[in-house]
Protein backbone atom coordinates (compact mmCIF):
# COMPACT_ATOMS: atom_id res chain seq x y z
CA UNK A 1 0.00 0.00 0.00
CA UNK A 2 1.58 3.22 -1.19
CA UNK A 3 1.19 6.04 1.30
CA UNK A 4 2.36 9.56 2.02
CA UNK A 5 5.84 8.41 3.08
CA UNK A 6 6.52 6.77 -0.29
CA UNK A 7 5.80 9.99 -2.14
CA UNK A 8 7.90 12.02 0.30
CA UNK A 9 10.84 9.61 -0.03
CA UNK A 10 10.56 9.79 -3.83
CA UNK A 11 10.53 13.58 -3.56
CA UNK A 12 13.61 13.54 -1.30
CA UNK A 13 15.45 11.21 -3.72
CA UNK A 14 14.72 13.48 -6.70
CA UNK A 15 15.71 16.57 -4.69
CA UNK A 16 19.01 14.98 -3.63
CA UNK A 17 19.82 14.02 -7.22
CA UNK A 18 19.08 17.59 -8.29
CA UNK A 19 21.20 18.95 -5.43
CA UNK A 20 24.14 16.77 -6.45
CA UNK A 21 23.80 17.90 -10.07
CA UNK A 22 23.54 21.58 -9.15
CA UNK A 23 26.66 21.40 -6.96
CA UNK A 24 28.88 19.08 -8.99
CA UNK A 25 28.33 19.97 -12.64
CA UNK A 26 30.33 22.42 -14.73
CA UNK A 27 27.92 22.96 -17.61
CA UNK A 28 25.57 25.84 -16.68
CA UNK A 29 22.66 24.29 -18.60
CA UNK A 30 23.00 21.02 -16.64
CA UNK A 31 22.96 23.09 -13.44
CA UNK A 32 19.71 24.72 -14.57
CA UNK A 33 18.25 21.30 -15.41
CA UNK A 34 19.18 20.09 -11.92
CA UNK A 35 17.38 23.07 -10.42
CA UNK A 36 14.29 22.10 -12.45
CA UNK A 37 14.58 18.58 -10.98
CA UNK A 38 14.62 20.05 -7.47
CA UNK A 39 11.55 22.19 -8.18
CA UNK A 40 9.72 19.11 -9.49
CA UNK A 41 10.65 17.20 -6.33
CA UNK A 42 9.21 19.96 -4.15
CA UNK A 43 6.04 19.94 -6.26
CA UNK A 44 5.62 16.19 -5.71
CA UNK A 45 5.96 16.71 -1.95
CA UNK A 46 3.37 19.50 -1.94
CA UNK A 47 0.85 17.59 -4.03
CA UNK A 48 1.34 14.51 -1.82
CA UNK A 49 0.71 16.57 1.32
CA UNK A 50 -2.35 18.08 -0.33
CA UNK A 51 -3.67 14.63 -1.29
CA UNK A 52 -3.07 12.86 2.03
CA UNK A 53 -3.41 15.52 4.75
CA UNK A 54 -6.08 17.92 3.42
CA UNK A 55 -7.71 16.04 0.50
CA UNK A 56 -10.53 18.56 0.04
CA UNK A 57 -8.63 21.86 0.32
CA UNK A 58 -6.19 21.53 -2.65
CA UNK A 59 -3.93 24.26 -1.26
CA UNK A 60 -0.81 22.23 -2.09
CA UNK A 61 -1.86 21.95 -5.71
CA UNK A 62 -2.33 25.72 -5.95
CA UNK A 63 1.16 26.20 -4.47
CA UNK A 64 2.51 23.75 -7.05
CA UNK A 65 0.96 25.87 -9.82
CA UNK A 66 2.72 28.97 -8.49
CA UNK A 67 6.01 27.03 -8.29
CA UNK A 68 5.54 26.14 -11.96
CA UNK A 69 4.97 29.82 -12.85
CA UNK A 70 8.16 30.83 -11.05
CA UNK A 71 10.06 27.91 -12.62
CA UNK A 72 8.99 29.00 -16.10
CA UNK A 73 10.13 32.58 -15.45
CA UNK A 74 13.38 31.33 -13.92
CA UNK A 75 14.25 29.03 -16.80
CA UNK A 76 13.54 31.76 -19.39
CA UNK A 77 15.77 34.32 -17.66
CA UNK A 78 18.40 31.73 -16.76
CA UNK A 79 18.78 30.44 -20.31
CA UNK A 80 18.87 34.02 -21.61
CA UNK A 81 21.73 34.76 -19.19
CA UNK A 82 23.54 31.57 -20.27
CA UNK A 83 23.21 32.46 -23.98
CA UNK A 84 24.39 36.00 -23.27
CA UNK A 85 27.43 34.71 -21.35
CA UNK A 86 28.20 32.28 -24.17
CA UNK A 87 28.16 35.13 -26.67
CA UNK A 88 30.62 37.20 -24.66
CA UNK A 89 32.97 34.51 -23.32
CA UNK A 90 32.56 31.52 -25.69
CA UNK A 91 31.99 29.15 -22.76
CA UNK A 92 29.27 28.16 -20.31
CA UNK A 93 31.61 26.29 -17.97
CA UNK A 94 30.49 27.45 -14.54
CA UNK A 95 34.01 27.14 -13.13
CA UNK A 96 35.34 29.59 -15.75
CA UNK A 97 32.61 32.20 -15.26
CA UNK A 98 34.30 33.67 -12.20
CA UNK A 99 34.47 37.40 -12.95
CA UNK A 100 32.62 38.26 -9.73
CA UNK A 101 34.54 35.77 -7.58
CA UNK A 102 37.01 37.27 -5.12
CA UNK B 1 -5.80 0.42 -5.43
CA UNK B 2 -3.31 -2.32 -6.38
CA UNK B 3 -3.13 -0.85 -9.88
CA UNK B 4 -2.31 2.55 -8.37
CA UNK B 5 0.50 0.98 -6.35
CA UNK B 6 2.00 -0.71 -9.41
CA UNK B 7 1.73 2.56 -11.35
CA UNK B 8 3.46 4.43 -8.52
CA UNK B 9 6.39 2.01 -8.37
CA UNK B 10 6.88 1.99 -12.15
CA UNK B 11 6.71 5.78 -12.35
CA UNK B 12 8.98 6.23 -9.33
CA UNK B 13 11.65 3.90 -10.74
CA UNK B 14 11.46 5.51 -14.20
CA UNK B 15 11.59 9.01 -12.71
CA UNK B 16 14.56 8.31 -10.45
CA UNK B 17 16.46 6.53 -13.25
CA UNK B 18 15.81 9.46 -15.61
CA UNK B 19 16.91 11.95 -12.94
CA UNK B 20 20.11 9.95 -12.36
CA UNK B 21 20.69 9.95 -16.11
CA UNK B 22 20.35 13.76 -16.14
CA UNK B 23 23.24 14.20 -13.70
CA UNK B 24 25.38 11.21 -14.73
CA UNK B 25 25.23 11.10 -18.55
CA UNK B 26 28.18 12.67 -20.33
CA UNK B 27 26.18 13.90 -23.28
CA UNK B 28 24.27 17.14 -22.61
CA UNK B 29 21.63 16.47 -25.26
CA UNK B 30 20.85 13.00 -23.89
CA UNK B 31 20.67 14.49 -20.40
CA UNK B 32 18.03 16.93 -21.68
CA UNK B 33 16.04 14.06 -23.20
CA UNK B 34 16.13 12.11 -19.95
CA UNK B 35 14.96 15.27 -18.19
CA UNK B 36 11.90 15.15 -20.46
CA UNK B 37 11.33 11.52 -19.44
CA UNK B 38 11.63 12.53 -15.78
CA UNK B 39 9.04 15.31 -16.27
CA UNK B 40 6.68 12.77 -17.86
CA UNK B 41 7.14 10.40 -14.92
CA UNK B 42 6.36 13.27 -12.52
CA UNK B 43 3.17 13.98 -14.49
CA UNK B 44 2.22 10.33 -14.02
CA UNK B 45 2.94 10.64 -10.29
CA UNK B 46 0.51 13.57 -10.20
CA UNK B 47 -2.15 11.36 -11.79
CA UNK B 48 -1.62 8.70 -9.11
CA UNK B 49 -2.13 11.50 -6.57
CA UNK B 50 -5.43 12.30 -8.38
CA UNK B 51 -4.18 15.77 -9.38
CA UNK B 52 -5.47 15.63 -12.95
CA UNK B 53 -5.25 19.36 -13.74
CA UNK B 54 -1.71 19.53 -12.40
CA UNK B 55 -0.66 16.56 -14.55
CA UNK B 56 -1.96 18.33 -17.66
CA UNK B 57 -0.21 21.56 -16.67
CA UNK B 58 3.01 19.62 -15.99
CA UNK B 59 2.94 18.12 -19.49
CA UNK B 60 2.06 21.44 -21.13
CA UNK B 61 4.61 23.60 -19.32
CA UNK B 62 7.50 21.27 -18.49
CA UNK B 63 7.40 18.69 -21.28
CA UNK B 64 6.10 21.16 -23.84
CA UNK B 65 7.76 24.47 -23.12
CA UNK B 66 10.65 24.25 -20.68
CA UNK B 67 12.33 21.22 -22.25
CA UNK B 68 12.10 22.80 -25.71
CA UNK B 69 13.71 25.95 -24.29
CA UNK B 70 16.51 23.90 -22.69
CA UNK B 71 17.18 21.94 -25.90
CA UNK B 72 17.21 25.22 -27.86
CA UNK B 73 19.77 26.65 -25.43
CA UNK B 74 21.93 23.52 -25.76
CA UNK B 75 21.86 23.90 -29.54
CA UNK B 76 22.72 27.61 -29.35
CA UNK B 77 25.64 27.19 -26.98
CA UNK B 78 27.23 24.26 -28.87
CA UNK B 79 28.55 22.61 -25.73
CA UNK B 80 27.31 19.24 -26.95
CA UNK B 81 30.75 18.10 -28.08
CA UNK B 82 32.41 19.08 -24.82
CA UNK B 83 30.02 16.95 -22.74
CA UNK B 84 29.02 17.55 -19.16
CA UNK B 85 32.04 17.00 -16.91
CA UNK B 86 31.90 17.26 -13.13
CA UNK B 87 33.88 19.96 -11.34
CA UNK B 88 36.39 19.25 -8.57
CA UNK B 89 33.64 19.36 -5.94
CA UNK B 90 32.14 16.05 -7.09
CA UNK B 91 32.87 14.00 -3.94
CA UNK B 92 31.82 16.76 -1.46
CA UNK B 93 28.67 17.38 -3.50
CA UNK B 94 27.86 13.66 -3.37
CA UNK B 95 28.39 13.62 0.39
CA UNK B 96 26.21 16.73 0.82
CA UNK B 97 23.43 15.16 -1.26
CA UNK B 98 23.59 11.87 0.71
CA UNK B 99 23.60 13.72 4.03
CA UNK B 100 20.66 15.85 2.92
CA UNK B 101 18.72 12.78 1.85
CA UNK B 102 19.54 10.97 5.10
CA UNK B 103 18.41 13.92 7.18
CA UNK B 104 15.16 14.40 5.29
CA UNK B 105 14.37 10.67 5.25
CA UNK B 106 15.09 10.38 8.97
CA UNK B 107 12.88 13.37 9.75
CA UNK B 108 9.92 12.31 7.65
CA UNK B 109 9.98 8.66 8.69
CA UNK B 110 9.98 9.66 12.37
CA UNK B 111 7.07 12.07 12.04
CA UNK B 112 3.53 10.84 12.58
CA UNK B 113 1.56 12.44 9.76
CA UNK B 114 -2.11 13.12 10.34
CA UNK B 115 -3.24 11.31 7.23
CA UNK B 116 -6.86 11.97 6.42
CA UNK B 117 -9.03 9.03 5.34
CA UNK B 118 -11.22 11.21 3.12
CA UNK B 119 -11.06 10.22 -0.55
CA UNK B 120 -9.52 12.95 -2.73
CA UNK B 121 -11.53 15.43 -4.72
CA UNK B 122 -12.10 14.52 -8.37
CA UNK B 123 -12.08 16.28 -10.81
CA UNK B 124 -9.86 18.97 -9.32
CA UNK B 125 -10.13 21.65 -12.02
CA UNK B 126 -13.33 23.43 -10.78
CA UNK B 127 -12.04 23.40 -7.19
CA UNK B 128 -8.66 24.84 -8.22
CA UNK B 129 -10.38 27.53 -10.30
CA UNK B 130 -12.52 28.42 -7.31
CA UNK B 131 -9.46 28.64 -5.07
CA UNK B 132 -7.47 30.72 -7.55
CA UNK B 133 -10.11 33.25 -8.56
CA UNK B 134 -12.52 33.50 -5.65
CA UNK B 135 -12.43 36.40 -3.23
CA UNK B 136 -11.03 34.57 -0.22
CA UNK B 137 -8.61 32.56 -2.35
CA UNK B 138 -5.34 33.28 -4.09
CA UNK B 139 -6.44 36.15 -6.33
CA UNK B 140 -3.55 38.46 -5.32
CA UNK B 141 -0.81 35.94 -6.22
CA UNK B 142 -2.70 35.24 -9.46
CA UNK B 143 -2.49 38.97 -10.23
CA UNK B 144 1.20 39.13 -9.34
CA UNK B 145 2.18 36.03 -11.39
CA UNK B 146 1.57 37.69 -14.81
CA UNK B 147 3.68 40.68 -13.74
CA UNK B 148 6.51 38.26 -12.89
CA UNK B 149 6.07 36.49 -16.23
CA UNK B 150 6.04 39.82 -18.11
CA UNK B 151 9.21 40.92 -16.33
CA UNK B 152 10.84 37.57 -17.16
CA UNK B 153 9.86 37.85 -20.85
CA UNK B 154 11.18 41.42 -21.14
CA UNK B 155 14.33 40.49 -19.23
CA UNK B 156 14.99 37.47 -21.46
CA UNK B 157 14.49 39.56 -24.63
CA UNK B 158 16.81 42.32 -23.38
CA UNK B 159 19.48 39.79 -22.35
CA UNK B 160 19.69 37.90 -25.65
CA UNK B 161 19.16 40.86 -28.02
CA UNK B 162 22.02 41.66 -30.38
CA UNK B 163 23.56 45.02 -29.64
Amino acid sequence: MVGLEHYLILSAVLFSIGLYGALAKRNAIIILMSIELMLNAVNIAMVAFSRYIVPLLLTGQVFAIFVMVVAAAEVAVGLAIIISIYRHRETIDATKIDLMKW
Amino acid sequence: MIGLDIAFWILAVVGVMAALAVVLLGDVFRAALSLVLCFLAVAGIYITLSADFLAAVQILIYVGAISVLIILAIMLTREVQRGSPANKLRIPAFIVAILFFGGVAYALLNTTWQVSATPPLEPTTPAIAGLLFSEGGFILPVEIAPILLLAAIIGAIVLVREK
